[in-house]
């Protein structure tokens, strides 16, 4: 079980460029395009955004991105329509990132199973808190082979970052600063401190930065201590902009 | 007038063991909690830890009763209604929070929560409104206090509550339009806590009602609990008994009915009957009657019963009175619903309107249109003539005369 693709990539001698786009944005039916886009472009690993209404981590990108995929027409049951067959071509990581009140509706086992049917590796909740978890759905998780992974911040002491290393599957996210998605685009000191604090733990699991990563620049920064950033706003204006047929551009542009 | 609190004992008292109080994890039963992104785990993870230690500590409530005493006009009147009484054949007490200062009951939790707020060393509020009224409580307080206030409202709430968006901005307050979602109350929760994730450090977020993540809906209703405490007070010098037959609150997240049930939680012989908005009819699509139409899920914070599609979308809930107009009901309530410890009806907005009006005429008061839902349960319900049935009038009509000349053409 543990064999997931996530652990594999994260082995790979070399820094993890990881996308998060919206599924079902800018147009319904462009979930599985964008993920093969991405993969032939050389993105890493992926988190495939599952909208929700009421975002309250997210910044106003991908508010705005959830609420347009939702107006598309987009709800769980299509994501996973959408994603059928996608292990056929695609062989990168796959993450679901979304809120915790749609999966509860789905059914958390429901959702963990589909998962596993479709060739998710692993899941984001960010409001599903770590005791809840450990406590009721861990052993549900596991069962399916989903790595659970969950968020660190500056704010976040020692102690409970070392307690959550011990529950967290996949990998740790780390958020670079104290903000929602999408809030700044430069690392200054503080980050900076954060990133060899963070480093200098020495976790169980690997550390991939999120939250503020827009460019190389910012890419390079993240990555200096950390095995991998995520960029997800930031390709969300870009798609916005410039489409889907433009994201090899994008990637190129990070590395 | 109000009972001392035991010296030791938090506001509220020490009455948590109940079956319908918040257990130490923060549940009533299966609902509330504390499902929140780690960014906001530091702020919230304090305030559980200290509030209790600080609502105990007898400086905090000497300070905390004075202002109710002094500054809101505590306590408020239990006011026999004798015409109302009358006419629907059973004893009517109003309990009026409507002449507190700023017109509601609003006031007792931002009270509370500014002095919490200062003894957590914070020195920036942020608050989320609906029709302003929690927006306008929370200025007061931070005037009062001289801290830097920013009020989150829904673009579509600021253009139709004017009024109140012109007491904030005079009180001192930024009000900060939230533009995300549907531009309305929860959508301006949303906001306050994107702000609450963006400055960890200084910032106290002035939840208005029974909900978020645990402690919120505890602190808040001990808060507002000074409500059934004084009405036990009052009813005894009234009637020589402290327990009336009801109590009726109306309940949109429910803060004013969380402190007017709170003391009488564990008192089996109590009925609690809890009003929600109808809106235009249960069936209409036009509704929020959370307990009818809405499932177990999470929102902002604590897992509760919300109106929501199959998918796990909030929907946006509608009533024709902005308070109670939110998409949610706390979690105690919840508890209070599934558990059958309280009874809900559900009132239209024609209902609470004709409801509203016929309190001015029979008693020459002026109701909050969300007060007229649970003063519209007489129509829907009949009550022995002997019972006492105390009916929190939550908050006053000022700012809903242009809905009433709009309604009946005045």
């Amino acid at each position: 079980m543990t064999t997931n693709r996530i652990h594999q990539k994260l082995q790979e001698d070399k820094k993890i460029l990881s996308i998060y786009f919206t599924a079902g944005y800018p147009a319904l039916e462009d979930t599985a395009t964008i993920i093969e886009k991405l993969q032939d472009s050389g993105a890493d690993m992926l988190e495939i955004g599952l909208p929700f209404s009421d975002p309250l981590a997210d910044g106003p990108t991908i508010q705005e991105s959830s609420t347009q995929a939702l107006k598309n027409g987009m709800t769980t049951g299509k994501l996973f329509e959408q994603l059928k067959g996608i292990r056929n071509t695609v062989h990168i990581p796959l993450i679901i990132m979304g809120y915790f009140n749609p999966v509860m509706q789905y059914g958390v086992e429901a959702f963990c199973a589909k998962c596993a049917e479709t060739g998710i590796d692993g899941l984001i909740i960010p409001d599903l808190p770590v005791d809840v978890y450990q406590e009721e759905y861990k052993p549900l998780f596991e069962k399916y082979g989903l790595a659970n992974i969950f968020l660190i911040t500056p704010q976040t002491p020692d102690d409970r970052i070392r307690y959550i290393d011990s529950v967290s599957g996949g990998f740790i996210y780390m958020v670079s600063s104290a903000s929602v998605t999408g809030a700044k685009n430069t690392f200054g000191d503080t980050q900076k401190q954060y990133f060899e604090r963070i480093y200098n733990l020495q976790l169980k699991n690997p550390q991939i930065v999120g939250f503020g990563i827009s460019n190389a620049d910012t890419f390079e920064a993240a990555t200096k201590r950390a095995k991998g950033a995520i960029i997800g706003s930031a390709f969300i204006r870009f798609l916005n902009e410039k489409g889907v047929d433009a994201i090899p551009g994008f990637i190129s542009s990070v590395r | 007038m109000s009972a001392p609190v035991k010296s030791s004992a938090p506001i509220g008292g020490n009455a948590g063991k109940g079956a319908y109080h918040v257990s130490e994890r923060g549940y009533y039963g299966e609902f509330g909690g504390a499902f929140i992104p780690e960014m906001l785990y530091p702020n919230v993870e304090e305030l559980r830890r200290k509030y209790l230690e600080i609502m105990s500590d007898p400086s905090f409530k000497e300070e905390f009763n004075q202002l109710l005493k002094n500054y809101v006009g505590r306590p408020s009147p239990l006011y026999f209604a004798r015409r109302m009484s009358e006419k629907y054949g059973t004893r009517i007490y109003l309990k009026r929070e409507d002449l507190n200062h700023t017109g509601a009951h609003k006031i007792n939790n931002t009270i509370g929560q500014i002095l919490m707020a200062r003894r957590l060393g914070k020195t920036r509020i942020i608050a989320e409104t609906g029709a302003g009224q929690h927006g306008v409580a929370t200025a007061t307080v931070c005037a009062l206090t001289g801290m830097e206030c920013v009020v989150y409202m829904g673009e579509i709430d600021i253009a139709r509550q004017a009024p109140n968006v012109a007491r904030m901005k005079m009180l001192g307050a930024e009000v900060r339009p939230a533009l995300s979602g549907s531009r309305t109350l929860k959508d301006a929760t949303n906001e306050a806590i994107r702000d609450w994730i963006n400055n960890p450090v200084d910032t106290h977020y002035i939840i208005g009602s029974a909900i978020g993540p645990h402690p919120y809906p505890d602190m808040v209703t001990r808060f507002q609990s000074v409500i059934s405490e004084e009405i036990r007070t009052q009813l005894l010098e009234h009637e020589g008994r402290e327990n009336p037959d009801y109590v009726v609150a109306c309940i949109g997240g429910g803060s004013n009915a969380a402190g007017t049930f709170y003391h009488f939680l564990d008192e089996e012989n109590v009925g609690i009957i809890a009003v929600e908005a109808a809106g235009k009819g249960i069936d209409s699509g036009e509704s929020a009657a959370t307990s009818v139409l809405g499932h177990k899920g999470i929102i902002h914070g604590c897992k509760t019963l919300l109106m929501q599609t199959e998918d796990g979308q909030i929907t946006e809930p509608y009533s024709i009175s902005a308070g109670l107009d939110y998409p949610g009901v706390g979690p105690m309530h919840a508890h209070l619903f599934t558990s059958g410890r309280a009874e809900f009806k559900a009132i239209t907005d024609d209902d609470a309107m004709k409801a509203g009006l016929e309190l001015c005429q029979l008693e020459g008061i002026i109701p909050a249109i969300e007060s007229s839902h649970a003063l519209a349960v007489f129509e829907q319900r009949e009550f022995g003539k002997d019972d006492i049935v105390v009916v929190a009038l939550s908050g006053r009509g000022d700012k809903d005369l242009n809905t009433y000349i709009d309604h009946f053409s005045l």
